[in-house]
């Protein structure tokens, strides 16, 4: 599916349902990054050890992460840790703030664990495409839903 | 005109940078190549390039180069990424 040989994956190739949440109850960024981590853990893609690889990463580089307003893009390096190219992604029950000047707080987090520099280019085109729109991020924001939240995405719902 | 779009890891919010200031030069009507790099190639890479955008984190710690750098605070808005090209290449 996200081989070297075939077409570029979508982001329903890279992001099943399972690794789709709503209304996730969590008090910190330290708390959504795990909660993004252990859907990739959950899915396949990623070891627990990426997940403090992810967390790491904020902490040595900032939280520039929260690269537009409300939204996160939590991921790491490629590493032996990351067993499939992958996301995840969560609507947060409650704002949290990650300590970004511009972009706080944050309601949606995606989590990326890839195998290199390109698998997931043309998912996250897709995504970025969602993220731009202000009535498909609303959509987002009021999601019940898994299922709501895979329509709004455009990736087939749950089983 | 080269443009490096620079994130701490350069696989994911880099990518989606270099993305968007890819339609940002389309709006504007410039040809250009952009890149996307983690901050430890940019700062060997950045004096190829005549831009480097990246976030106010990273920013701070690619001050010295001899390459102009502009932070983008919402890496999903065209328009802000289009107003720094401008601003920082006269347009």
């Amino acid at each position: 599916m996200t081989g070297s040989t075939g077409s570029p994956a979508s982001l329903g190739d890279l992001l099943p349902s399972e690794a789709v949440a709503a209304h996730v109850e969590v008090e910190t960024w330290e708390e959504a990054v795990r909660a993004s981590g252990d859907l990739l853990v959950a899915t396949g893609s990623a070891t627990p050890e990426y997940t403090d690889q992810m967390i790491a990463a904020i902490h040595r580089y900032g939280p520039y992460i929260v690269i537009a307003p409300g939204f996160a893009l939590a991921h790491a390096q490629a590493s032996d840790d990351v067993l499939n190219t992958g996301m995840s992604f969560m609507q947060l029950a409650h704002p949290v703030r990650f300590g970004h000047e511009k972009n706080d707080p944050v309601r949606l987090v995606a989590g990326l664990a890839s195998t290199d520099h390109s698998a997931h280019m043309e998912a996250l085109q897709q995504l970025a495409l969602v993220l731009s729109s202000p009535e498909t991020m609303e959509q987002l924001l009021d999601a019940g839903t898994v299922d709501e939240l895979c329509a709004v995405l455009g990736i087939p719902p749950s089983k | 005109m080269k443009i490096i779009a620079v994130c701490g890891m350069g696989i994911g919010t880099s990518i989606l940078l270099k993305m968007n200031t890819d339609k940002a030069l389309d709006q504007l009507g410039v040809a250009g190549d952009v890149e996307a790099a983690d901050i430890g190639t940019a700062k060997g890479a950045a004096s190829l390039a005549d831009l480097v955008l990246t976030s106010a984190e990273l920013a701070e710690e690619l001050e010295g180069i001899p390459t102009p750098v502009r932070v983008i605070d919402n890496f999903m808005n065209v328009d802000e990424i289009s107003a720094a090209i401008k601003d920082a290449l006269d347009l």
